[in-house]
This record gives structure tokens, sequence and C-alpha cells, in this order.
């Protein structure tokens, strides 16, 4: 299997800058995006860029990595609060994961997130990491 | 609506046997308990065919599998709750008045491939663009619940360890689960690390089966054995594919819609239900499952756990065959078991850990993090 870059480009925003959706009818915000409002059902969206800082609300060591991740692992799986209340599931990278605690300030950074295939595209996203 | 007999094979590594010969013997034992058998059309539960055995057009070998080809059907995919939304849309070819007897069968194959494999097969119940594809597993996303849970509750992991160890207790009185040895929080607690903190003794293990149950409308139930149960209440509910969006990753919506709408259906409160099977693919997922239930409030399962609750004899006794933990969890297979296990505890001809005069049963079944689920209400 090799993923068509379509299919990359066309998650390109909410990937690399972290855009998700406001609602136009209730004003919430949410992460990833969608077309339409989970939260009041209205269909009526917007895209609206994140802010890149947080904090994380809790996190996995992943050591049982899906095929295709052996060399990334283990895997630090994180629920993450940015500063406006919204939430990303996203990796951390740059942290041992032993120092990893509830409320530990993160912020985002674009790396590579996975390798589908030797002859494949890469795929980029934001991770975190932390801030102190 | 009535079931008028079940038929499992045991869940197990069956590296014999494919599709077709894991439904056979299913199909085989649910001849034994019915007087005559014609069913109209067939439903499919199952997740994983085609990303793991490149198999479409499931029904078909299903059809062929136990010699009713010409009869209609179909697949339902619902990730690991693929065998509960199996059983709902029987009921309704029959609740339609299209048909008069269908026959559901869940069916997995999981074993084939290394673990790596299927953990991303797996994955796929999540939301792949945004968790699955930065190396996200099933197992890691209910870790997050999971930490999140006794971080909020203040609950132990020792106190999460006490689920797994009585699920190997039913498992083990059970014929048909594949896990039948005992454990102890000991064990536990010194497991491998799947996606800390959840441990290889939290969660399901990797297995192959196939369960089926045959629904029948009212008129022609006698005709096929005398100790029908009714199907009382079935619900559906969904939530978030991803767990970014969701308001609260402990209150799982589609556990309470799907509750909320099966009860209705029955005329029933959950204090009334005698026994049930619920999800749980980890100890979270159990815990998740007993307060969206509302067998205890939001926070409470684990303390209610701790206390002995929810044993046979309890009112409800839940998960006497061991469970998704012990009895084992053939993804797309599993809804369909629970049923015949539940339907076998109102007949009282369970063979395994049973209770006796149970009049309510439940059978929760769901796919991904609580993303997907069903509820299916029995009467004796």
């Amino acid at each position: 299997m090799k993923i068509s870059p379509a299919r990359v480009w066309r998650e390109k925003n909410a990937r690399y800058r972290l855009e998700g959706g406001r609602c136009k009818r209730c004003g919430k915000l949410f992460y990833p995006p969608k077309t339409a409002c989970p939260y009041c059902g209205c269909l009526e969206v917007e895209k609206t860029e994140l802010p890149k800082r947080g904090k994380v609300l809790s996190f996995a060591i992943e050591h049982g990595v899906p095929e295709g991740f052996r060399h990334q692992a283990p895997i630090i799986v994180a629920l993450i609060e940015l500063e406006n209340g919204v939430k990303v599931v996203s990796t951390l990278t740059d942290v041992n994961p032993e120092e990893v605690y509830i409320g530990m300030s993160v912020e985002a950074t674009l790396r590579r997130i996975w390798e589908e295939s030797d002859e494949g595209i890469i795929i980029y996203g934001i991770k975190f990491i932390p801030t102190e | 609506m009535y079931v008028a007999g079940v038929g499992m094979t045991k869940v197990d590594r069956h590296y014999d046997k494919g599709f077709q010969e894991l439904v056979y013997l299913a199909v085989k034992n649910l001849l034994n308990d019915v007087k005559e058998y014609s069913p109209q059309a067939i439903v499919v539960g199952n997740m994983m065919s085609s990303s793991l055995y490149q198999q479409d057009s499931l029904a078909a070998v299903v059809t062929d599998a136990v010699g009713l080809r010409g009869k209609g059907g179909f697949k339902v995919e619902a990730a690991c709750g693929s065998g509960g939304h199996a059983i709902a849309a029987g009921y309704a070819l029959i609740a339609s008045g299209l048909y008069d007897q269908v026959l559901v069968v869940g069916v997995e194959k999981m074993s084939d491939y290394p673990t790596s494999v299927v953990t991303l097969a797996l994955a796929q119940a999540s939301d792949f663009e945004h968790e699955a594809i930065y190396g996200a597993s099933f197992a890691a996303l209910n870790a997050l619940a999971m930490r999140l849970y006794m971080h909020k509750y203040e609950a132990k992991r020792e106190d999460l360890a006490l689920w797994p160890v009585r699920m190997h207790e039913h498992g083990s009185q059970n014929p048909y689960a594949q896990l039948r040895n005992r454990i102890t929080v000991e064990d536990v607690m010194k497991s491998a690390v799947i996606a800390d903190p959840i441990r290889l003794m939290d969660s399901a293990p990797i297995g192959d089966g196939a369960a089926a149950v045959l629904l029948t409308s009212e008129d022609v139930v006698r005709k096929l054995t005398d100790t029908p149960i009714q199907v009382a209440g079935v619900g559906l509910g969904s939530d978030g594919l991803d767990l970014a969006s969701r308001e609260d990753l402990l209150k799982p919506i589609s556990i309470v819609v799907a509750s909320e709408k099966a009860y209705k259906m029955a005329g029933i409160e959950p204090k009334q239900i005698d026994v049930a099977e619920i999800h749980d693919a980890f100890t979270i997922t159990a815990l998740l499952s007993i307060e969206g239930m509302g067998f205890a409030s939001f926070g409470e399962a684990w303390k209610l756990i701790r206390e002995g609750r929810f044993v046979a004899g309890d009112k409800p006794s839940l998960n006497l065959s061991g469970g998704l933990k012990a009895r084992g969890h053939p993804v797309g297979a599993t809804g369909v078991y629970q049923v015949a296990e539940v339907v076998m505890q109102l007949r009282g001809d369970f063979p395994g850990v049973k209770i006796s005069k149970a009049e309510i049963g439940a059978a929760m079944n769901t796919g991904g993090v609580a993303t997907l689920t069903s509820i299916i209400i029995l009467k004796r």
C-alpha cells in the first residue's frame, strides 16, 4: 500500500498548522476539523488556526506499536489541552517517557509522523515537546 | 421478536480453520439448539475480513459455509461492535416484516498475523487520519482514558486489576472461553506493558471465533423452539470518532444514548437487569460501560467492583462468560457471543458460571473507544 499524495495534501492545514473548526452557531472550537459542529450539529462551521501551546491532560507510553512504527517505539501518545481549551490527540517527542506527567506544559512542533513504505511519501504532522 | 436458538465456536487461535470452518461449527451447534431451521436471510458481523484477509462479500462466504446458497444478506461493520450491530440489523429485517427468520453470524479471524499487523488493523477503529497515523494504537487510546480515570477518581492501579482477575475466574469455567487460567492481582501488575498504564492482562486476547443467533418473528418461533427468549429492546449510539473532540472522555455518550433507547423500548430500568455481558476489551472499557449503562454513578464502578459487586447472583451479574478479557474477543463476532451467552443464562443452560431464575438480560457491545455502541435487552 502506498498513500496517495492527494490524501496527505488535503489534510495539510490540520496537520501542519493545527487548523481546527469553529461553529458559526454555538461558537465552540474543535479539533480535528469537521464539516459539522460535534456539539450542536450545526452545518455551518469555519476553519480556525489553534494556539500552539497547552498542557498534558493524559498520556500513554505505547510499547506495543502498530506495524510500520517499530523504530518510533515507545510512542508517547498524549491528550493535550491547548491554551484556549481545545483538545488534541498527538504524540510527545524530545522527552523521556519517565519525565512525562499530567499538567506538563508542551508546545507544537512539526515532525515526521509516518513513513508508510520505503518508496512512498513521508508524512509530516504536529507533535508536542515540553516547554520547561 | 425472539431468539429461537444460539450456537458458538470456542474462541481460540484456530490455525486449522478459516472463516467458513469457524462459522460451520457455530451453526452446527445452533442446529442442535432448535427443532427446525430455515433462515431466509443472513447478517454477518465482522470487522477485519477486508483489512486482514482481502475478503469482502462476507455474507456469501457464510451462506456457502452453511448450505444456504441463494439466501440474501450482508456484512455489518462497527469495528469491535460489529456483532451487536449485526443483531440490530437482523432485528430490523424481521421487525419490518420483510422476513420471519434471520440468521445472524459474527465471525473474526485474527491469529494468522503478527501482533503488530493486527494492532494496525485494530487501529482502524479510531480516527485514522488524526490518531492512528501518529502510530497511536487502540490500546494507547484506551490507556489515555484509563490514566485520566485513575487521576480524576483517585483509583489505584491495583484496584483496576480486580476486574481481569474476576474475568479469568469466570472464563476458567466456560468451555467456549479462550483463556481458562486463573490469575492474581500480582500477575496483572507484573504482566507486560502494552501501552502504560494498560498491561497485557488488562487487555482482551487476540483470537478467532464465530457465534450464531437465529432471530424469528413471534408467528413462527414456537415451531422452532420450546424456550424462546424475547428481544425486548434494542438501542444504538455513537460518540466522536476521535477522542480529542469529545467533551468528556469518561462519559461516553454512545453508551448513555444506546442504554436509554434500549431500556425505554423494553420498559425497564437498569436496576431490573439480572444478568449482562458488557464490553471489556480493556479494564477501563468495563468501568465506562458499567457507568454508562447506569449500573454505577460516574467514577464509582471501580469502588463497587472492589466491594464485590456484580459477581454471580448480584443484580446485575456481569460477564459470567469471562467477558472479552477471558472468553476472548474475536472482534466483530463478540456482540453475537454476548447475545448467545445472555440467552443461555435466561434459559438456565449456560455451561459455565450461571445464575438461576434470571428474567431480564442485557448485551452491550461497542466499537472503538465506546464510539459505536449497541445494547440488546432480552427477556425470558
